[in-house]
């Protein structure tokens, strides 16, 4: 069972290397390699998930060398289940993209380029999930970091250069960053692997295992666009196309944030820290949302609540109860499903009537009612209302703040109340603007395939299902939340026996 | 663990110009910044892997003498890694160069767009303003105008009744004097004589007063003309005045919506497809 664990990294760069090895030759064979591969990452996925849920945390030593040592993949239930999640959605991105390129027939847009560099990127973030050591991590974060560079530059139109310079500054900085986090673990620990320096972090003063948290902290943050350092987000997303768009924010950020609750359950459990990432939540929050309402492009808007709602992972990490981190496990599940379909169905709009700006849509709630449906339902999931997955799921962080029953506690949970109903506001600002108000010159321009109304309603359909399955994931997520906060079994897995 | 003070000082150097270079707007200074950063982070690496020591070859050397060999793989890794992000960072100033002219990283034209769209509110004020401010001006010259119109009136109607006044004080003068004679009781052959003497000093000093008269019309019409010059020499002052006002309320009007045209204008978002 635990061969299993690098396929999802391995498979996703081997397929991108044969198709490159192809090149522009064989479109269709090149799509069903893409899909072939993405789909068997997804059953690996579900697979690992449903053992490592049953039979406990599972471990892989690459090259045989035994765990400080080696490099270890580690699944645990939650890089399993941010794994099945991630497959899913690339899976229905790539679907979706495929059928894109197929109508368009683009020559500028060729399947040797994109496909590569989406599947270098789902490896990427699969590794990322599954590093048992932080410098695994740092590999994986640019594996997938390359990726998007591609991804987000595609065609080199001058937007794209423009975001994409901003981004990949932003990247490299991040990168360099972790570098120096990760000498500082070294020089603190003398280790690299995540087991291994939690051990031996046990035993040391303070002030350097603060320096190295923060450190560590502060690149995650970046990732994750966290408050201070989110900017970069809204600025370089929502120029990509759209499939890269989607699948960035649902994806790219998550990665951070797993990194964060990695980090603070596993390594740092419970230190001083905690209070500060309370209140970098509500400010992620409300920032995060007051730049959603004042945008005039969707995705754009859509960008921004997406910052606003890490700050309600980051709230769930912050409070470090099981309950608080299966919240947030809970909500990310979510939230990555969300994110991805309202920027897939955001794509439609933008092909069906060629922009994405609310100063010139209207009336598409009569032009194309099934759009209309997918985003309304979408957009009220995000915006949480019950009974959909979005509700559950700050149902759940509400809960856990309440029960932690501090003053600053009560503030987040007033100002996560607040962020959700801006939220809503923001959504139905579209809403009403790009769907109900009567149209003036918004004209269809092209038709959407089969396969991209497919992609679109499964992401959908997948989102709504987790309002259906909420008692068994919910169940996961608790279990999940446990699992971080117990640490032993991680480290007895990854270290075996007793730890060196 | 001791490390040497020089390659930390080394370390502090180079990571301190990165970050400098990092902060410039041109993508070539950048990327020298991150190149000479990631060296200093390398180096960082290496240092806190320990002192130096017999290449780590198992059973060739003592493995108590070896050099750490987990941070000389980091730092291989590192700067893998750095090398491939570092072309890709090349090519992306390469192509801003040819699609820009130049190397820097611009703005982002919806950024500026939300940010003009929120001044927008100002500038609307600001428009309403100036407009008040130049009508209250063109008001105050009407009223200025009026004023002069007025002032120029009340003169000529005081030159008109003191010239009547005049010949009124004229024609009582030669009244008083024919009274005076009719009064001296003289024959009326006298009288007569008198009276043609009278008459012939009269008609000389009608003449007179004819040509008083006519002097002082002709000097209240050159005062009148003079006058009238210099009221149209005001008058063309203020018109002038209150031309440069509406050409200066005009163009400023026109700069305001200008601006609020590019706040609003949809076609400066981005041209992608």
């Amino acid at each position: 069972m635990s061969a299993l664990i690098c396929l999802p990294v391995v498979l996703p760069l081997l397929a991108a290397a044969l198709k490159l090895a192809i090149g522009q030759r064989l479109s269709r064979l090149q799509s069903l390699i893409s899909v072939v591969t993405l789909i068997v990452v997804l059953a690996i996925a579900i697979v690992l998930a449903v053992a490592v849920d049953r039979d406990g945390t599972l471990v892989a030593q690459a090259g045989g060398w035994a765990a400080p040592m080696g490099i270890s993949l580690v699944a645990d239930r939650l890089s399993t289940l941010m794994l099945a999640v991630s497959a899913a959605v690339t899976l229905a991105v790539m679907v979706y993209s495929i059928a894109q390129d197929f109508a368009d027939q683009d020559e500028t847009a060729p399947l040797s380029i994109f496909h590569p560099a989406f599947l270098v990127m789902v490896a990427g973030v699969s590794d990322a999930f599954l590093a048992g050591d932080l410098f695994n991590l740092f590999v994986g974060f640019e594996i997938l970091l390359s990726g998007s560079y591609v991804l987000l530059t595609f065609g080199g139109t001058e937007s794209r250069v423009r975001a994409g310079a901003t981004y990949a500054v932003m990247g490299l900085t991040s990168s360099l960053l972790f570098l120096i986090a990760i000498a500082v673990t070294y020089a603190a620990t003398g280790t690299m692997s995540m087991a291994h320096i939690a051990e031996r972090f046990d035993g040391l003063p303070l002030a350097i295992k603060l320096l190295v948290e923060l450190t560590l902290l502060l690149v995650f943050g970046v990732k994750a666009a966290v408050f201070p350092m989110s900017a970069w987000l809204p600025d370089s997303y929502p120029t990509a196309p759209a499939p890269a768009t989607a699948v960035f924010a649902g994806l790219l950020t998550k990665v951070g944030v797993y990194s964060i609750i990695r980090l603070e359950s596993l390594l740092f459990p419970g230190g001083p820290v905690a209070s500060l990432l309370q209140w970098v939540a509500l400010a992620t929050m409300l920032v995060g949302i007051c730049g959603a309402i004042v945008q005039s492009d969707i995705k754009r808007l859509l960008s921004f609540t997406l910052v606003s709602h890490i700050g309600y992972l980051v709230f769930g990490v912050s409070l470090a109860t099981p309950h608080a981190l299966a919240g947030s496990v809970f909500y990310a599940v979510h939230h990555i499903t969300v994110q991805t379909s309202l920027f897939l169905i955001v794509g439609l709009i933008e092909r069906r009537t060629g922009t994405t700006s609310l100063d010139r849509l209207g009336g598409l709630a009569k032009l194309t009612p099934a759009i209309a449906v997918l985003f309304f339902v979408s957009a009220i999931n995000l915006a949480g209302i019950p009974p959909l997955s979005g509700f559950i799921g700050k149902l759940g962080l509400l809960q856990a703040g309440l029960a932690d029953g501090g003053d600053s506690e009560l503030i987040l949970v007033g100002g996560l109340l607040l962020t959700s109903l801006l939220t809503l506001y923001a959504v139905a600002r579209v809403w009403n603007r790009a769907f109900w108000r009567p149209s003036k010159s918004v004209e269809l321009v092209e038709s959407v395939p089969a396969p991209m109304w497919a992609a679109t309603a499964g992401l959908v359909a997948l989102a709504l299902s987790f309002t259906v399955f909420a008692g068994p994931l919910s169940g996961l997520a608790e279990r999940t939340g446990a699992e971080l906060l117990a640490r032993q079994p991680y480290i007895t897995a990854v270290l075996g026996g007793e730890g060196r | 663990m001791t490390t040497s003070l020089i390659l930390l000082v080394a370390v502090a150097a180079l990571i301190a110009a990165g970050v400098t270079l990092l902060l410039e707007r041109s993508l070539v200074r950048i990327l020298v910044g991150i190149i000479v950063a990631g060296n200093g982070v390398n180096l960082l690496i290496l240092t806190v892997g320990g002192p130096g020591g017999q290449p780590p070859i198992k059973g060739r050397f003592e493995p108590d003498r070896m050099a750490d060999p987990l941070a000389q793989a980091l730092v291989l890794t590192a700067i893998v890694i750095t090398l491939g992000v570092t072309a890709y960072l090349l090519a992306l100033a390469h192509r801003t160069w040819q699609l820009v002219g130049d190397d820097t990283v611009q703005d982002d034209t919806e950024d500026r767009r939300v940010r003009l769209a929120a001044t927008r509110g100002d500038l609307i004020d600001s428009v309403v303003a100036t407009r008040e401010r130049y009508r209250a001006i063109l008001d105050q010259q009407e009223r200025e105008l009026a004023e002069l119109a007025a002032e120029s009136r009340r003169r000529v109607e005081e030159g008109e009744a003191e010239l009547e006044q005049q010949i009124l004080a004229v024609n009582v003068d030669l009244g008083r004097w024919m009274e005076d004679h009719r009064n001296a009781g003289l024959s009326p052959e006298e009288l007569m004589a008198r009276f043609e003497e009278a008459r012939r000093l009269e008609e000389s000093s009608k003449q007179d007063l004819a040509e008083r008269e006519r002097e002082l019309r002709q000097r209240y019409a050159a005062r009148r003309r003079e006058q009238e010059a210099t009221e149209r020499q005001a008058r063309r002052k203020i018109q002038a005045r209150a031309r440069q006002a509406r050409k200066e309320m005009r163009h400023a009007i026109r700069e305001d919506r200008r601006r609020q045209a590019l706040a609003l204008d949809p076609e400066m978002e981005g041209q992608d497809d």
